[in-house]
């Protein structure tokens, strides 16, 4: 559409921020994409998320939408044509929210966090409850080649963001995703294969190293 | 007079098995029941004991175990959120809970969200710290309604002309707060403070299916006691 304006508010590293660029670009949807400094957050982040104040904010047309999830099903209800990420039964759409909803508690939740950002004990916690979280993810995924079925779909583009951040994990972690759920790399590798997902995710080797630097500027060791 | 629903000619089949797996303290839970019958549709509804959870509970949620889960004809839906907008989606009759708008579907998400992840979360925080941590998550809470009460300011419901489904997913505010706050001993939620929110719950009150989703004050007030003291004295 001619007249569609669209600005991505977004951090590189963010996987809430890739969600969104794979939907727009899943979508051919051209954007303006602008990075914000988390120290120094820019007016117009301030004006469009004026409640949590995050990223990403997507605005179209002027309008601001907030949070990665919500943004993903607008993406995909005001472009319906192309790539449509939640199917059309009520039921599939359901079991696609649910693990949507998993994917945020569960793997980009506290917990998990504690993985890179801890050690001992623990860590080891975190490490196992991260792990069952995956091979639950696994399960879902099943022989399916995604979880769209046979294109990428909600799930994946909830979920695939979070393979950039796997290598850093591992190091902190001292542990490797791959020996645990190889099916679930396997299906981040597909995934990958996809521009719209291969352009969006940052290097694991930049993740990584942002990862470390987060964690000298809080003083975790 | 009381607000009725509108109900179209869609009715159920005969053969639609609706379930419903809750608990009738859980604001959760009355989400899900109170769709249901603002939707007119019948249902079975089958009481858990939280620290007893059923086979049957377990199987129809293995994820997380959890209240509430809908099983429509076989179907398990966990996730009060979720099941809502399947509700909707699969019940097409009146009220529509969810606008046709993209924008203004996306504005509902948000504040669901905004609900659950943080009213909600910090409310769990009031009730189970003490001290200094309770009077930081009180201010905090208190914040978070503000931010609701701008919301629904100037509107008969959150959506816009009827009962929708935030107004659904808000729900917990015209019964199940205003007991804990009392079994609590404390004031973050009044008319003066908030007299926004406190019209739309008198807007509420007066539509039939939210009076019958109402949780008994009295057994409330008991039941949350008895949660409190057994958490306190479990972190002795």
């Amino acid at each position: 559409m001619a007249d569609e304006d669209v600005v991505l508010l977004d951090f590189w590293p963010s996987p809430f921020g890739m969600r969104v660029r794979i939907a727009l670009a899943e979508k051919e949807i051209k954007y303006e994409y602008k990075e914000e400094d988390l120290r120094n957050k820019s007016d117009l982040l301030l004006k469009m998320n004026p409640i949590h104040k995050k990223i990403p904010v997507l605005i179209h047309n002027g309008k601001p939408v907030c949070e990665s999830l919500v943004q993903v099903q607008y993406i995909d209800e005001i472009w319906p044509h192309k790539s449509p990420l939640l199917p059309t039964d009520p039921y599939q759409r359901a079991i696609a929210r649910f693990w949507g909803d998993f994917v945020d508690k569960k793997i980009y939740g506290l917990e998990s966090r504690k993985v890179w950002s801890t050690k001992g004990e623990e860590q080891e916690a975190a490490k196992k409850e991260f792990i069952e979280c995956l091979k639950l993810l696994e399960g879902e995924l099943g022989n399916k080649a995604y979880f769209g079925g046979e294109n990428l779909g909600y799930v994946d583009v909830v979920l695939v963001p979070f393979y950039s951040w796997f290598y850093a994990y591992e190091k902190c972690g001292n542990f490797s995703i791959e020996t645990e759920c190889p099916k679930l790399i396997a299906w981040a590798k597909r995934c990958m294969e996809k521009d719209s997902v291969s352009k969006s995710l940052p290097d694991q080797d930049k993740i990584y190293d942002f990862a470390l630097h987060v964690k000298k500027v809080f003083g975790i060791e | 007079m009381k607000w009725r629903t509108i109900f179209s000619s869609k009715t159920m089949g005969d053969d639609e098995e609706v379930k419903v797996f809750g608990m009738w303290a859980s604001p959760y839970s009355r989400r899900v029941e109170l769709a249901l019958k603002l939707k007119g549709i019948p249902y079975e509804y089958i009481e858990e004991d939280l620290s007893n959870k059923s086979a049957l509970l377990i199987k129809h949620n293995p994820v997380h175990q959890k209240i509430p889960v809908l099983v429509h004809n076989g179907k398990s839906i966990p996730e009060s959120l979720v099941i809502l907008e399947y509700i909707d989606e699969t019940w097409r009759n009146n009220p529509i809970l969810l606008s046709q708008d993209p924008y203004d579907r996306a504005m509902a998400r948000f504040w669901a969200k905004f609900i659950d992840e943080k009213i909600l979360s910090t409310t769990r925080k009031v009730s189970f710290t003490t001290g200094k941590e309770q009077e930081h998550a009180i201010e905090e809470v208190t914040e978070q309604l503000k931010l609701l009460e701008n919301e629904v300011k100037g509107k008969a419901y959150f959506g816009g002309e009827g009962i929708g489904y935030v107004d659904i997913v808000a729900n917990f505010l015209v019964f199940w707060f205003g007991n804990l706050q009392e079994a609590l001993g404390i004031n973050i939620f009044s008319q003066h403070k908030f007299p926004f929110i406190f019209e739309w719950i008198q807007k509420q009150l007066k539509i039939d299916m939210v009076d019958e989703c109402r949780i008994p004050k009295d057994k409330h007030l008991t039941y949350i006691q008895t949660r409190l003291a057994a958490f306190k004295s479990a972190s002795k």
